[in-house]
């Protein structure tokens, strides 16, 4: 359980890194919904069910909605 | 977006999604979960049917008036049911000292005000989403 805990921060590392540096805000908002889910699966071993169902259902369904929606208003590239 | 598969899939998932919602809310005294993260789920099945069916059919079904009704509604509810205390000699949002039945514990009508207070934060908080996106969608066109 250590292992697995070790490596979900790892990638939640790598993914926040990952959404700094990618100039395409598309592709920065799907990588972003990634890191949402596996903070989901983080809360969920650090047993809060409670913010884990709300991390899944905002963090990784609506807020990437409403990124989406704004990117199709505006541009899609960073500059 | 016309897309078969999206149309179907989301037809057929969207049933399914609303009730683990409903179920969230009114076990929000029993288990995990509560208002907040129900009322998110209900908003996000709105959603996706505005996603799949397009903003018209979206609107056909979740009317604006509709949502602020709600929306206004329901928090008119919490504050009136927080009275309730206030009304009976208590503080605001008093429970039990205010009257409210307890009923058995595990049981889903229990907790006195709790699951009805749950009730209204769902409420609330799915017409925001919904209120929310179709606002924002509407702007684009």
């Amino acid at each position: 359980m250590q292992i697995l805990n070790v490596i979900l921060i790892l990638f939640l590392i790598l993914c926040a890194l990952a959404v700094e540096r990618t100039k395409d805000l598309l592709s920065a908002v799907i990588i972003f919904a990634a890191y949402s889910l596996v903070m989901a699966v983080l809360w969920l071993l650090l047993r809060s069910p409670d913010v884990a169902m709300t991390e899944a259902a905002i963090g990784a369904g609506v807020t990437t909605i409403m990124f989406v929606a704004v990117i199709s208003r505006t541009r899609r590239m960073e500059k | 977006m016309d897309d078969l598969i999206v149309k179907y899939i989301s037809r057929l998932i969207i049933p399914f999604i609303q009730l683990y919602g409903i179920f969230v809310i009114f076990h929000g005294h029993l288990s995990p979960g509560g208002g907040f993260p129900g009322g998110a789920i209900l908003g996000a099945s709105i959603i996706l049917y505005t996603l799949a069916f397009g903003a018209e059919r979206g609107h056909e079904k979740m009317p604006h008036r509709v949502s602020e009704k709600l929306e206004s509604g329901a928090i008119i509810w919490y504050i009136l049911l927080g009275m309730v205390g206030i009304w009976t000699g208590n503080q605001f949002l008093t429970n039990q000292a205010a009257g409210f039945p307890m009923g058995e514990i595990g049981a889903i009508l229990s907790g006195g005000f709790i699951p009805l207070i749950t009730l209204a934060i769902g409420l609330k908080v799915g017409s925001t989403m919904i209120t929310l996106f179709h606002t924002m969608i509407k702007e684009e066109q």
